[in-house]
């Protein structure tokens, strides 16, 4: 079975193109389909907030059979290619994956770099150099690979209810599984460069479902912001990739990291440049922060993408990837510094956004932010496990919080303000349910998911050690914990105002309300089980407990001399740093509950109302957007072309008009010289060379063949000339 | 018969003898640029058949190059040939010769 592991990523591939082949043929024949944008639809490309809803263009449906086509092979596929991944797990083994047991599947040589083909021989240094096209399977990507397509499948099912009335059905199936090759490529890789050709598929597959609804100039614009700002972060990972393949002259994960973990001393120099350039590329592709830009616009994509990509899955590649180069990371303990210090700092920069936010997505979105600042805080002080771990819970319950913000939206038949909502609870009771149960999964409730991979986060965060900066972790955990209140107060804002109190829509809208079906309702229900049991793999202080620690142990061993906060801290202080993370948790709840749900929202507007500035600040999500448009399109874009030019106009032009001057001064002396003597004999020459050349410029025809023939006619010359007198 | 360097020296000449004889005679554009076309391949057999002879492959490598300069002259050309034949409604090489001096 674990040499099937190919098909892992092959079916969701054949799944894209006989949806691919299968919409365009379709779409031919019956016409123009999804494609043009109806005068109909138009004005609601003014409006950012109705992105992304399932009844957005109400153009000619796909045709039955072929949209059963499209929902048995774009789910099937998934749901295939998840059992043939567990299948393999389970052929390898849980206990011997823990173990160190790994299964590298070479299909085929992909970059022969440095072996003679004709021969066969290896030319000296150069015998290592080549890439493979190969796979591999450890207790790392066994992980990544039984989440991703369990809740990829998952999402599959839910969006054949969300999309159902969509014109592009097929479209969005093939992007989707299109998705899910590139992703599983990503996650199955054995090498950096299989690991990149699958790190831009996603990026691909996320700017083209972001811009799904590409009539809509905002949603194309965010898929261009998307697209573009990752390009930054690529730059950086490619420069890592090249260092990389520089100092270890092989690019294989297993042969990089024996290399590294062996010889520390010889590549440790080496290692800060190397992992900041690889963070740079984790940076872009998990929205860090001074690349989280284009998250929350993606939101404009719809609503199982964004659960999809943009919170289970892609985003945290980024975390995925740091943590397999972990190795690389211990060994530069100013790399780890900078990824702790962005991640604590995006933690706590995106929650306090997600506080006002008034669009039920871009909540949930800054909040993903905000979570992935936590995986990398983690990542940071050394505890990969404990960022491994969220990044596991976070793919459940945020899945299931943006899979029940797309069953409100659909409810509500496009509604995303929270402002317009409220009530709702009873209504769609399933959705309601499950949405709190995430969202006291990702408030750290205790004994849900979040609780146990937040506090292991926590904790290793108050033990970690920087030799630099001594008094780094302290802070850097106040900022976490500060955090964690945060985000449990933003998530209860969120369902305060949307299933308590009085509904605020339309009437029309509150007739139209009404429970998903069963296609969303069921993921949702699973992913909400996830929800609570997903945390159950780690639990601290139980002896044997930290079950994820164990599994991950070969993949992320402990260094000799690196921050060694994998050991469990003592018991009490374990059992402290619990007490006061669910005290500043339950805080956060009290605090949303109180304001939003029977304060009906007074407090929270004489607070705006006091301090005008600061909510205007986070309103308009500190202006980033702003100082980017004017620093780098504008600045750069255009104001460079500006600045360019003043300098021409004044520096370098100094050049030519001091010379012009000096030239003036020396032309009046020689005029006086000119106008006598030499314009006579100029004047003269002149005459003759004018009537000579009345004559050539009858040869100038304007005939090109007779400009050929002359040509011809030159070289015949040349060469006979040539012939006879050498 | 053996086939020498000299046979493909021979239709290689007959070759770019046609194609700029094509060049200078034709009047319809499209002829010439196929013409044009001939010649540039009677020289890549030209390339190609010394590259053969001497064991060396810079000659087919030059005829790549050839190949590809090709491509870009050919779409060049025929873009020539749609504005031209936009502004005259000819194709007759004669009539393009307003920037005569």
């Amino acid at each position: 079975m674990r040499d099937l592991l190919w098909l892992v990523p092959v079916f969701p591939l054949l799944g894209f193109l006989v949806n691919g082949i299968v919409y365009l043929a379709s779409h031919r024949t019956h016409g123009s389909g999804g494609h043009a944008p109806g005068p109909g639809t138009q004005p609601e490309a003014e409006s950012s907030t109705a992105a992304g809803h399932p009844h957005a263009h109400g153009h000619a449906e796909t045709a039955p059979k072929w949209k059963t086509l499209h929902t048995v092979v774009g789910t099937g596929s998934v749901g295939l290619s998840c059992l043939v991944a567990f299948a393999a797990i389970l052929d390898l083994g849980i206990g011997p994956l823990s173990q160190g047991a790994h299964h590298v599947l070479t299909l085929w040589r992909w970059i022969p770099l440095g072996v003679n083909q004709a021969t066969g021989q290896v030319p000296g240094p150069l015998a290592e150099w080549v890439v493979d096209f190969a796979l591999r399977l450890d207790s790392l990507s066994a992980l990544m690979l039984a989440f991703v397509t369990f809740v990829g499948f998952l999402i599959h099912v839910y969006s054949v209810g969300y999309m159902g009335h969509d014109a592009g059905y097929g479209r969005y199936f093939a992007y989707l599984n299109l998705f899910m090759f590139s992703m599983l490529t990503l996650v199955l890789a054995a090498n950096f460069l299989l690991l990149f050709v699958g790190w831009e598929g996603v990026g691909l597959c996320s700017y083209l479902l972001i811009g799904y609804d590409y009539h809509k100039k905002f949603a194309a614009d965010a898929g261009k912001k998307a697209f573009v700002v990752n390009r930054i972060g690529d730059f950086g990972f490619i420069l890592g990739i090249f260092g990389v393949f520089a100092l270890f002259g092989s690019l294989d994960f297993g042969k990089v990291f024996s290399a590294a973990a062996s010889q520390p001393a010889i590549y440790a120099p080496y290692m800060t440049v190397v992992c900041l350039c690889l963070f740079l590329g984790a940076v872009g592709k998990s929205a860090q922060f001074p690349l989280y830009v284009w998250l929350p616009d993606a939101m404009a994509g719809p609503t199982p993408v964004s659960a999809l990509i943009h919170a289970a899955t892609m985003v945290t590649a980024g975390v995925y990837m740091v943590a397999r180069c972990n190795v690389l990371f211990r060994l530069s303990p100013d790399a780890l510094l900078v990824v702790a210090v962005i991640g604590g700092f995006t933690a706590l920069f995106a929650a306090t956004i997600g506080l006002v936010q008034n669009d039920i997505k871009k909540v949930l979105a800054y909040s993903t932010v905000s979570q992935l600042g936590y995986m990398f805080l983690a990542c940071g002080v050394g505890a990969f496990v404990a960022g491994m771990f969220h990044v596991v819970t976070h793919a459940f319950f945020k899945a299931c919080l943006f899979l029940g913000s797309g069953s409100v939206i659909h409810a509500l038949g496009g509604e995303q303000d929270l402002r317009r909502m409220g009530g709702l609870a009873r209504k769609i009771p399933i959705t309601y349910r499950t949405f709190l149960v995430a969202t006291f999964a990702i408030a750290g409730v205790p004994l849900l998911a979040g609780f146990f991979s937040k506090d292991a986060i926590l904790a290793a965060v108050f033990e970690s050690h920087f030799a630099r900066a001594p008094w780094l972790p302290k802070v850097l955990w106040t900022a976490a914990l500060f955090t964690a209140g945060l985000t449990a107060f933003y998530m209860f804002r969120l369902v305060s105002l949307a299933f308590y109190g009085k509904f605020r829509g339309s009437a029309e809208q509150e007739a139209h309300v009404h429970e998903s079906p069963r296609s969303m309702t069921v993921p949702l229900v699973v992913l909400a089980f996830l929800s609570v049991v997903g945390g159950w793999i780690g639990i601290p202080i139980l002896r044997g407990g930290d079950r994820i620690g164990e599994f991950l142990a070969p993949v992320v061993p402990a260094l000799a001399g690196a921050h060694a906060v994998e050991h469990a801290p003592a018991i009490s202080l374990e059992l402290a740093l619990m007490a006061a993370s669910v005290a500043v948790a339950m805080v956060g709840l009290f605090l949303a509950w109180t304001w939003y749900a029977k304060g009906e929202g007074r407090v929270p507007a004489q607070l705006a109302a006091r301090f005008p500035r600061l909510y205007r600040t986070l309103e308009n999500k500190y202006f980033v957007d702003e100082i980017y448009e004017a620093a780098f399109v504008e600045g750069l874009a255009k104001g460079g072309g500006r600045f360019l030019w003043e300098v021409d106009a004044t520096v370098v032009d100094l050049i030519p008009n001091g010379a012009a001057a000096g030239t003036l001064g020396a032309s009046a002396v020689s005029q006086a010289f000119d106008k006598n003597l030499v314009d006579g004999a100029v004047n003269g020459v002149a005459d003759s060379f004018q009537r000579g050349f009345q004559l050539l410029r009858r040869s100038q025809t304007g005939r090109v063949q007779n400009y050929a023939l002359v040509m011809g006619g030159g070289l015949f010359c040349i060469v006979a000339v040539y012939l006879i007198f050498r | 018969m053996n086939i020498t360097i000299n046979h493909y020296l021979v239709v290689s000449f007959l070759l770019f003898s046609i194609g700029f004889l094509g060049v200078l005679v034709r009047r319809n554009f499209l002829t010439v640029l196929m013409s044009v076309e001939l010649m540039l391949n009677a020289v890549n057999l030209n390339l190609i058949a010394f590259s053969r002879r001497l064991s060396d492959l810079t000659g087919q490598v030059f005829s790549v190059f050839v190949i590809t300069i090709a491509a870009g002259e050919a779409a060049i050309g025929l873009a020539l040939t749609i504005s031209l034949f936009r502004q005259r409604r000819t194709l007759n090489v004669e009539e393009a010769s307003s920037m005569r001096g």
